[in-house]
């Protein structure tokens, strides 16, 4: 993800900010951060889960276990809820702050969590195995940018005066929904709870967060930035947990207004099924993806390659937008395969705390990981062709080598089911209409690109496919400026922007009779 | 002016102890600065959340005297400088360089090379010009005692207002347009035919901005901020009588990181430096506020040179509306710091005060009362609530109007001279029984001096209110809701206040109906003010929905 940050932006922002960031810059990381954090975040208060359960966090690069987190279950998130109904409650301090106030909380945590970038960063690679520099150089700095940009948002989200019929003055008020439940995934954990956090809070929410299991320390630590920064009590309420326990009672809780939940299509179903069941909660639902990258034969091929490795290879290939269906136009078909192949053959797998590592270990979750395993056998039985890669790449933790699939065909197990692994397929197309409806022929929708220097190819392809996101010669490009979200079973709803406002508010209408209208 | 932002520091909430308490944090290097508040002798832990009130910075010297172009310290190319007074005291402040037309010259040559086309300043990121006006406010927020204490000393105005409403005003701005440099948003738009079309807001260039004497650092935020945020560079006049608190900005601005000629600030006189800006060929939007008079000129500068983009703030002469059924007490209040603050010398001073016959005598009497009760003094004294005005021709100009008061027959409750002999400070006036047709009723006065008409129904007072050439902002004080909405869509002016007065604040825009403006500061409705709308158009081979 967010090739832009790695690229581009950083070494501007150093320009201007003083900031520490830039590759020479990045300090060397302690591999074994202490942890400061393994209990329940609520109202503002550290607990231990009410049945006092614990469940161990595990470092992916050795299998050792990092420290036990307390276990939140329905009870806890019972509690929560409590103190996140309270946090709402019709005139507390939270619901009178002034909006920009709020702004200000979200900045001054944007302040604190830059402040503790490096030590952020290690707990992140520790706890998910992504590659130090990537969890500093990208994921932190996006969760800065984020929380800033939510943080400007929060005195301008603004209401209208309308001009109904009649001697009437009518106005809307963009109030927040309540308590939102959110549910968040492990292949970006601290991102994410930046991205579910951002707009929930600069429209005056208060929230119950479940983490992933896999992954709950930052989560943590930023819990206690929170508080640090001044949030009141309850207005944000963190629980480590498992999905089927904690993630389900908030799903259907009776007095939690809304969930936003990112992560399978599997689990938004239930998420989507528990609301139906329950109170009706606004559902909004961040999900899976088999998104088509579309290599045109007139796209300048080092690049194609480069962003299509990218594309599908970055973060271990865990995430929901990867490029995961690389169609390549047939002419030029065997050379970029022949150097995709290079290209995945020379990516650098290993131990995520060094610096030239690019791919760290799966995220600690045996099924995940006998699932890549899965798929890539079902790859090899159904008659793809196996160029580089395809088993398991160190004797510990969760490695797997960087895997490359050719001669895919649209119908293969490979070419339709999320992987969530390093495992890339390509495939060969002919022409335009062709591969639109390739592309398009699937129950996802989340991303899609194209690699093309024609302008109505560009154009052509970018409206027909039925995708959330659209890269134009580049991918994974993130701004905490531009709606992300899916179309299909990709999603409901969007993320980041503008759009991410939407889903976190009510809108009410207030219409006054007055004795007389006038323009 | 906000008096909105008066009560908010002075109660101050949990997210003001947060601006107070952290504050340090960010003025430097955001990864590990957490102490920075330690050894900043300026920072503001004499905020309300400590419960003690802040000082002035004692011998406060004046450190920045110069032209600020290009990032640089610039003598005037004419080698002349201008006296700075302390209005409070008469005494000579320091000299500050003169610009003229040379001196602005440059500046629009820095600021025109600082926009240029693939500069720094427009290839940088939108949230990064959000970021370095983040910075600023940061940088102003820990200087904020001395800030304060230059303004006060600079204009006259209490040292605490300057504290607590025109620097909390200048950070909330700055602030308020940092978060909005990255949501200035185009639009794709569905055009007929096989097109695919869409929008970019772009910034218009080069802006000239003079700003007026009576909130100096306030009114360079509300320029700079939107200017800035929407990528324009700048070339800003302060007055004559106040530029100190512009140069320590522009010492700030350096400091946060911001690109040489982004911003320019030159003090000197309207009819040479002004001037200079309003008819220069290459400068694309100019923006002024200041009086009516002045803003006419700027009009014609700009019709006669380039047809530079044209906002203006201008005049007042404010109706305040008050019903018998309000909350009288609560109404005198707002009333009469809706006139007096800032020693009257405010565009949106309610210097009409119409009153509803059955409560006029009454509310007569206690508006009187309480300004016989203001007490005048040095400025920077606690407890002072009025200080000088701003200079001798303001002064005699005040005192003519009230002169003019006596002679056409309104009632002089109270005040109506000078106050300790040889000084600009002007005793609180108040004038019952003024007519429309007064001169006192009619122009704008930018003084202590309150005015309070009577009258009998809606009708008539809406149409008497709206009997003006001004039409910047109104009060209406009722507790009838039908009477508040019908009034108040009645006005012609640019704000209502309804059971309040002055109740400003960044999110919400401001500016003039007829001849007190054009165009909207503050809000997002100022960012149109800086952008220009680029529509493009690409011919594409299939449209689809």
């Amino acid at each position: 993800m967010l090739r832009i940050v790695l690229s581009r932006t950083l070494p501007r922002i150093s320009g201007i900010s003083n900031c520490q960031y830039s590759a020479a810059a990045i300090p060397v990381p302690s591999a074994q951060p202490e942890v400061h954090y393994n209990k329940l975040f609520i109202n503002n208060e550290w607990q231990d889960a009410v049945s006092k359960r614990s469940f161990p966090t595990i470092n992916p690069a050795t299998g050792e276990v990092i420290c036990q987190v307390a276990e939140a279950d329905k009870a806890d998130v019972d509690k929560a809820v409590k103190a996140a109904r309270e946090a709402f409650r019709f005139g507390s301090p939270w619901r009178r702050m002034d909006a920009s106030d709020r702004g200000l909380l979200l900045s001054r945590l944007a302040d604190a969590i830059e402040r503790d970038t490096a030590y952020l960063a290690e707990l992140e690679t520790l706890d998910n195995g992504k590659p130090y520099a990537v969890s500093y150089s990208v994921d932190v700095p996006m969760v800065v940018k984020c929380l800033r940009y939510y943080a400007g948002w929060a005195d301008k989200w603004e209401g209208k005066t309308i001009p109904i019929d009649g001697d009437f003055f009518c106005y809307t008020r963009h109030e927040p929904i309540g308590v939102c439940g959110q549910i968040i995934p492990w292949n970006f954990p601290l991102l994410m709870q930046a991205w579910k956090l951002g707009p929930a809070l600069a429209t005056g929410n208060t929230v119950v967060m479940k983490v992933a299991e896999q992954t709950p320390l930052t989560a943590l630590y930023v819990a206690s930035l929170i508080k640090e920064v001044g949030f009141p009590p309850g207005v944000v309420n963190i629980l480590p947990g498992m999905g089927p326990s904690a993630g389900s009672a908030i799903a259907s809780h009776m007095d939690v207004d809304k969930v936003a939940f990112t992560g399978s299509t599997e689990v938004g179903h239930l998420i989507q099924q528990a609301s139906g069941s329950s109170n009706l909660k606004k559902v909004t639902l961040e999900l899976g993806g088999k998104s088509p990258n579309i290599i045109m034969s007139d796209a300048n091929m080092a690049e194609a390659v480069e962003q299509s490795h990218f594309a599908l290879f970055f973060n271990q290939g865990q995430c929901c937008c990867a490029g995961s269906r690389t169609y390549v136009q047939d002419t030029i078909y065997d050379e970029f395969m022949e150097r995709s192949v290079a290209r995945a053959k020379s990516r650098v797998v290993g131990d995520p705390f060094n610096m030239k590592t690019e791919q760290g270990p799966q995220v600690r979750n045996t099924e995940q990981f006998k699932k890549i395993l899965g798929y890539i056998s079902s790859g090899k039985r159904e008659g793809a062709k196996l160029m580089c890669g395809g088993g398991v790449a160190a004797d510990r933790g969760y490695f797997i080598q960087p895997t490359i699939f050719g001669d895919v065909q649209d119908g293969m197990t490979i070419a339709r089911e999320e992987i969530f692994g390093p495992v890339m397929q390509i495939l060969k197309f002919k022409t335009l209409e062709e591969v639109v409806e390739r592309a398009n022929d699937t129950k996802y929708g989340l991303a899609a690109a194209v690699f093309t220097k024609d302008i109505d190819k560009a154009h052509y392809i970018s409206s027909g496919l039925r995708a959330g996101t659209v890269w134009i010669n580049c991918y994974d490009v993130f701004g905490a400026q531009a709606p992300f979200g899916g179309y299909k079973y990709s999603g409901n709803g969007r993320e980041l922007g503008e759009y991410g406002l939407d889903n976190y508010t009510e809108v009410k209408t207030v219409t006054i009779k007055v004795p007389q209208k006038n323009s | 002016m906000p008096v909105i932002g008066v009560e908010n520091v002075q109660s101050a909430g949990a997210p003001s102890a947060c601006t107070v308490g952290k504050q340090g944090n960010m003025s430097s290097e955001p990864g590990n600065c957490q102490n920075h508040q330690d050894h900043d002798p300026d920072h503001g832990d004499a905020g309300p959340a400590k419960q003690t009130m802040p000082m002035p910075v004692p011998n406060l010297e004046v450190q920045y005297t110069k032209i600020f172009i290009d990032n640089e310290w610039h003598e005037s190319c004419s080698g002349r400088k201008m006296p700075v007074h302390n209005p409070a005291t008469g005494d000579l402040l320091c000299e500050v360089e003169e610009a003229d037309t040379e001196d602005v010259d440059k500046a629009v040559q820095s600021a025109r090379a600082a926009f240029q086309l693939g500069s720094p300043w427009r290839c940088m990121d939108a949230s990064d010009r959000g970021l370095l006006l983040n910075r600023l406010a940061d940088l102003v927020e820990r200087d904020r005692l001395r800030l304060a204490t230059l303004e006060a000393l600079d204009s006259g105005k209490i040292f605490l207002m300057a504290y607590f409403v025109d620097l909390m005003a200048t950070v909330k701005t700055l602030r308020y347009y940092g978060g909005w440099a990255d949501k200035i948003q185009g639009k794709t738009i569905p055009v007929d035919g096989e097109y695919f079309t869409y929008t970019r807001h772009e910034p218009i260039g080069v802006c000239g901005q003079i700003i007026p004497w009576n909130f100096p650092v306030m009114m360079f935020a509300w320029k700079v901020a939107p200017a800035l945020c929407c990528g324009n560079t700048v070339i800003i006049k302060p007055a004559e009588q106040t530029p100190l608190t512009a140069l320590h900005m522009a010492c700030l601005i350096k400091e946060a990181g911001f690109p040489p000629g982004v911003v320019n600030v030159l003090p000197g006189y309207g009819p040479t430096a002004g001037s200079a800006i309003a008819h220069h060929m290459d400068i694309d939007k100019i923006a002024f506020t200041g009086s009516t008079a002045v803003g006419k000129l700027i009009q014609k500068a700009a019709g006669d040179s380039n047809l530079k983009r044209v906002t203006l703030e201008l005049g007042g002469k404010n109706p305040n509306i008050v019903f018998a059924d309000c909350d009288l007490e609560y109404a005198v209040e707002q009333a009469h710091s809706g006139l007096f603050f800032n020693q009257g010398q405010c565009c949106l001073a309610g210097s009409r005060v119409f009153v509803e016959d059955s409560i006029y005598e009454e509310f007569v009497c206690r508006s009187a009362e309480k300004a016989r009760n203001k007490v005048l003094g040095n400025p920077l004294v606690p407890g002072v609530d009025q200080g000088p005005q701003i200079d001798q021709k303001q002064f005699d100009k005040i005192l003519e109007l009230i002169e003019s008061g006596k002679k056409e027959g309104a009632t002089l409750e109270c005040g109506g001279g000078p106050w300790n002999r040889n000084s600009l400070f002007i005793q609180p006036t108040v004038f019952s029984n003024v007519t429309d047709d007064m001169r006192i009723a009619r122009e704008e006065i930018f003084g202590p001096v309150q005015q309070i008409m009577r009258f009998r129904s809606v009708n008539e007072v809406i149409q008497r209110a709206n009997a003006t050439h001004y039409g910047l902002a109104a009060g209406v004080f009722t507790n009838d809701i039908d009477k508040a909405l019908t009034v108040s869509s009645a006005l012609q002016a640019g704000m209502v206040w309804v059971n309040c007065y002055n109740a400003m604040s960044t999110q919400c825009p401001f500016g003039g109906f007829k001849m007190s403006g054009n165009g909207r500061e503050l809000g997002e409705y100022a960012l149109q003010e800086y952008t220009e709308v680029k529509a493009v158009t690409i011919k594409i081979s299939q449209k689809n929905s």
